[in-house]
C-alpha cells in the first residue's frame, strides 16, 4: 500500500518532468479552456450566440471571458489588463469579437496592442464561397496568409521637411522566413496543393526581393507543396476574373491587408469571413473582422456567422475536426435554406432565431 | 504651323495644370489669342503628325504592329518614330534612353508598350520605365475602365476613371539594407505632388463632366504619409464645389469594387494603390487586353494600355488582344485633334467586339490577333469628308 502510493508519486513526478517537453496539440482528451473576448457593440450578442451553438454541439470547450480595454501601466505605456494576459498565456487559444478603437482615446488601436503583446505574426483568412449566399463569384476556395508584424505597417514615419513625408517599409529576413514556414506548414496540414508568394519585387527590388528569396529557400524544404510566385498586380487582375486558380497566398503586410479584404469581398463581405491570428509560443487568437456596428448593438439583429466560422477555424486548429465539421455544416445549411437569415444576408430574422436554427440542426446531426 | 499652334494649346493646358496658383482650370480661357499665337483653322490632315513609338517587351511589338496596320488602313496622318528600348533584352543604355527622351520632347506625344523590369538589378534600383517617367515628369496616369458593349462580365455597364500619381509614393526606388537581413524601403509623399495630382483629378472630372472624386488612402495606418495626401486632396476639393469629394480606405475600396463598383466615379490615389486598383478594375471589365490608359505630364502625353503587363507567355503566338492598345491609340488621335480618325478607329473596334464573331482568346473566342485586326480594318467606315 505504501509502496503503491510511493510508486504513484514517483510516476507522477516523472510524468511532470516529462511534460516539460512541448506537448503535441491533441486536445481531444478533456475540456479545453479558451479565452473569450466578447468585444464591443454587437460583440456580446454574437459571442453568446457562439457559446450557445457550441453547447448544443457538446464541444469540449470551456469559455473564460475577459475584457481587454486598454489600461495605462507604470511608465505611461498602454497595455492590456493583466488578467486578460494571464488568461491568454495559460490557455493559448482565444476567440475575439469586434473591438472599437475610440478616436481620441490616446491609446493605440486595441488590435495593434494585442498583436504586439502576443507577437501574432501570421494572419490567416480562408475564403470559401458560401453556397446559400450568392455573390457573382461562385468558386472561391483560397487562403490568404499575411505577415502581420512589419512591412509597410511598421508605423515608422516622419516629416523630413514641411511638405515631405517619409514612411518606412521594413522587411526582415527573420519575419519573412517565419511567415513562409508557417504558410507551407499550413498548406501541408490542411492538404492544400500550392503556395503562391505575392510580391512586387520588380519595383521594390531589395525589400520584396528579400521576402521572395526567403520564400524560395523555405520552399526547398517543403517539396510536397507546389510553390509559385506572382506579382501583386497580376494577382489582382486574375483574382477578379477567375479566383479558382488560387490556393494559398502568402505575402507581406500591406498586400495581405488589401488582398484579404478583396477576397472577403468576393465571398460576401466581412460579415461572413473568418480570420485567425497565429503568434509565437503556440498562441492563436481567432476573430471576426467586421466592425462593432453600434447602430444595431443590443437589438438582436446581428449576424454571428463571422465569429462562428472563426470559432470553427479555432476548433480545426485544436484538432477537434468532427465538432468543427458539425457546426460548420449546420451553419451553411441554415444559410442555404434561406428561411431564417439575418438582415445583412438578405432576410429579416433575428440573431436569436438564426442561432436557434443552427443549434437545432447541430442537435439533429447527432 | 499647325503643330506649333497645337503645342501652344498644350502649353496653355500645361501651365494651367502645373501652376502653383490653385485656380480651377475651367475659369481660365483656353484660347490662344492671349498667347501671341494666331487662331488656327480647324484641324485638317494636311501634314502628318510625328509620334514617338516605343514597342517595349513581350507582346508590345505585336500590338504596335496592329496599331500600325489599322492606322495605315484608316489613312491616319500619323508618322511613327520607333525606338526599341528594352531592359530584359539588353537593348537599353543611357544613350538609347536619351534618344527616346529627345524624340519625345520634340514630338510631345508617344505611344508605348510595357518596358519590362527584370527582378535582378545591376546597379540602379530604378527601372528604365521608372526613369522615363521621372525624366519626363509623367505624374498622372489615367485609366479608363469602361465595359465593352457586347461583352458581358460579372459587372456590366461600368464607367470608372482611375487617376494615379506616378512619380513618387512607394516607387521611389530608395531602398537600403541597414543591417544584413533588415531592409528598409522608403515611401515618399510630398505636398506638392499630392496637390498636383489632386488638381489634375478635379480638373479632369470637371472637363469630362464627372460628378464625384474619391480619394483612396490608408491614412488610418500611415497617418503622416497618406494623411498628407488626404489633406492635399481635401484642400483642393474646396476649390471645386460642384464636384462631390469622398474618401475611402484602400482595403474597403477593393472590397467595394468587387461587390458594388457602381458607387465610384473618378478615383484618385498614390502610386502603389493605383497599381492595385488599375489591375483590379481592368479585371472587372475583361482583363488587361481591354483597358486603355495614358500618362500625362505638364507637357507630354504618353498613351499605353491601362494594366501594364508584358504578357511574355503570348509572344509569337499571335493571341494577344490589341483592343486596349487600339483604344488608347484612338485616344491619342483625339488628343492631337484628329477627332474624325479617332472616332473611326474606336467605332470599328467596338463594332467588332459587339458583333462577337471575331474575338481573341482572353474574351472567350478563338481568333488570332491578325484575324482581329483584319476584322477591324474591314469595319473601318470611311466617310467622305
Amino acid at each position: 500500500m505504501a509502496g503503491n502510493a510511493w510508486r504513484s508519486t514517483v510516476s507522477r513526478v516523472i510524468g511532470a518532468i516529462k511534460t516539460q517537453t512541448p506537448q503535441p496539440r491533441t486536445f481531444s482528451r478533456g475540456i479545453q479552456t479558451v479565452t473569450l473576448i466578447p468585444g464591443d457593440g454587437i460583440g456580446p450578442e454574437i459571442s453568446t450566440a457562439v457559446m450557445k451553438i457550441f453547447e448544443a454541439a457538446k464541444a469540449p470547450i470551456q469559455w473564460e471571458e475577459r475584457n481587454v480595454t486598454a489600461i495605462q501601466g507604470p511608465g505611461g505605456k498602454w497595455m492590456i489588463p493583466s488578467e486578460a494576459k494571464e488568461s491568454m498565456d495559460k490557455n493559448k487559444i482565444g476567440l475575439k469579437g469586434p473591438l472599437k478603437t475610440p478616436i481620441a482615446a490616446g491609446h493605440p488601436s486595441m488590435n495593434l496592442l494585442l498583436r504586439k503583446t502576443f507577437d501574432l505574426y501570421a494572419n490567416v483568412r480562408p475564403c470559401v464561397s458560401i453556397e446559400g449566399y450568392k455573390t457573382p463569384y461562385t468558386d472561391v476556395d483560397l487562403v490568404t496568409i499575411r505577415e502581420n508584424t512589419e512591412g509597410e505597417y511598421s508605423g515608422i514615419e516622419h516629416v523630413i521637411v514641411d511638405g515631405v513625408v517619409q514612411s518606412i517599409k521594413l522587411i526582415t529576413e527573420d519575419a519573412s522566413r517565419r511567415i513562409a514556414e508557417y504558410a507551407f506548414e499550413y498548406a501541408r496540414n490542411n492538404q492544400r496543393a500550392s503556395v503562391t508568394a505575392v510580391h512586387k519585387a520588380n519595383i521594390m527590388r531589395m525589400s520584396d526581393g528579400l521576402f521572395l528569396r526567403k520564400c524560395r529557400e523555405v520552399a526547398e524544404n517543403f517539396k510536397d507543396v507546389k510553390f509559385t510566385e506572382m506579382y501583386l498586380d497580376t494577382v489582382c487582375l486574375n483574382m477578379v476574373q477567375d479566383p479558382s486558380q488560387f490556393d494559398v497566398l502568402v505575402m507581406p503586410n500591406l498586400y495581405g491587408d488589401i488582398l484579404s479584404d478583396l477576397c472577403a469581398g468576393l465571398i460576401g463581405g466581412l460579415g461572413v469571413t473568418p480570420s485567425g491570428n497565429i503568434g509565437a509560443n503556440g498562441v492563436a487568437i481567432f476573430e471576426s473582422v467586421h466592425g462593432t456596428a453600434p447602430d444595431i448593438a443590443g437589438k438582436d439583429l446581428a449576424n454571428p456567422t463571422a465569429l462562428l466560422l472563426s470559432a470553427v477555424m479555432m476548433l480545426r486548429h485544436m484538432g477537434l475536426h468532427s465538432y468543427a465539421k458539425k457546426i460548420e455544416t449546420s451553419c451553411y445549411d441554415t444559410i442555404r435554406d434561406k428561411k431564417l437569415l439575418t438582415k445583412d444576408l438578405g432576410g429579416n430574422s433575428k440573431c436569436s432565431e438564426f442561432t436557434d436554427d443552427i443549434c437545432r440542426r447541430v442537435k439533429d446531426m447527432e | 504651323m499647325m503643330a506649333a499652334a497645337l503645342r501652344g494649346s498644350l502649353v496653355t493646358l500645361a501651365k494651367g495644370l502645373s501652376a502653383a496658383r490653385l485656380q480651377p482650370l475651367c475659369a481660365r480661357s483656353l484660347s490662344l489669342t492671349g498667347q501671341n499665337f494666331v487662331e488656327s483653322p480647324p484641324a485638317r490632315a494636311d501634314s502628318t503628325f510625328k509620334v514617338t513609338m516605343v514597342p517595349g517587351d513581350g507582346v508590345g511589338p505585336e500590338l504596335m504592329t496592329a496599331v500600325k496596320d489599322v492606322f495605315k488602313a484608316a489613312d491616319v496622318p500619323v508618322e511613327f518614330e520607333e525606338f526599341h528600348l528594352s531592359e530584359v533584352q539588353n537593348m537599353a543604355s543611357e544613350e538609347k534612353l536619351e534618344e527616346v527622351l529627345s524624340s519625345m520632347k520634340n514630338n510631345r506625344v508617344a505611344i508605348k508598350g510595357k518596358i519590362h523590369t527584370p527582378m535582378e538589378y545591376k546597379g540602379e534600383l530604378a527601372s528604365y520605365e521608372m526613369r522615363l517617367r521621372r525624366k519626363l515628369d509623367l505624374f498622372a496616369n489615367v485609366v479608363h475602365v469602361n465595359s465593352l458593349p457586347g461583352y458581358s462580365t460579372r459587372h456590366n455597364n461600368l464607367d470608372l476613371v482611375i487617376i494615379r500619381e506616378q512619380t513618387e509614393g512607394e516607387y521611389s526606388s530608395l531602398e537600403h539594407e541597414s543591417v544584413s537581413g533588415v531592409v528598409e524601403c522608403l515611401k515618399i509623399i510630398t505636398r506638392e505632388k499630392s496637390r498636383r495630382i489632386a488638381k489634375f483629378a478635379f480638373d479632369y472630372a470637371t472637363k469630362k463632366g464627372r460628378s464625384k472624386v474619391t480619394a483612396v488612402h490608408k491614412a488610418n495606418i500611415m497617418k503622416l504619409a497618406d494623411g498628407l495626401f488626404l489633406q492635399s486632396c481635401a484642400e483642393l476639393a474646396e476649390l471645386y464645389p460642384k464636384i462631390k469629394y469622398e474618401t475611402i480606405i484602400i482595403d474597403n475600396c477593393c472590397m467595394q469594387l468587387v461587390q458594388n463598383p457602381y458607387q465610384f466615379d473618378v478615383l484618385v490615389m498614390p502610386n502603389l494603390y493605383g497599381n492595385i486598383i488599375d489591375n483590379l478594375a481592368a479585371g472587372l471589365v475583361g482583363g488587361a487586353g481591354v483597358v486603355p490608359g495614358e500618362s500625362y505630364s505638364a507637357e507630354y502625353a504618353v498613351f499605353e494600355t491601362g494594366a501594364r503587363h508584358p504578357f511574355a507567355q503570348a509572344v509569337g503566338r499571335n493571341i494577344a488582344n490589341p483592343t486596349a492598345m487600339l483604344l488608347s491609340a484612338s485616344n491619342m488621335l483625339r488628343h492631337i485633334n484628329l477627332e474624325y480618325h479617332s472616332n473611326m478607329v474606336s467605332e470599328a473596334v467596338k463594332k467588332v467586339i459587339k458583333q462577337g464573331k471575331v474575338r481573341t482568346r482572353d474574351l472567350g473566342g478563338y481568333s488570332t490577333t491578325s484575324d482581329f485586326v483584319r476584322a477591324i480594318v474591314a469595319n473601318l467606315s470611311h466617310r467622305t469628308v
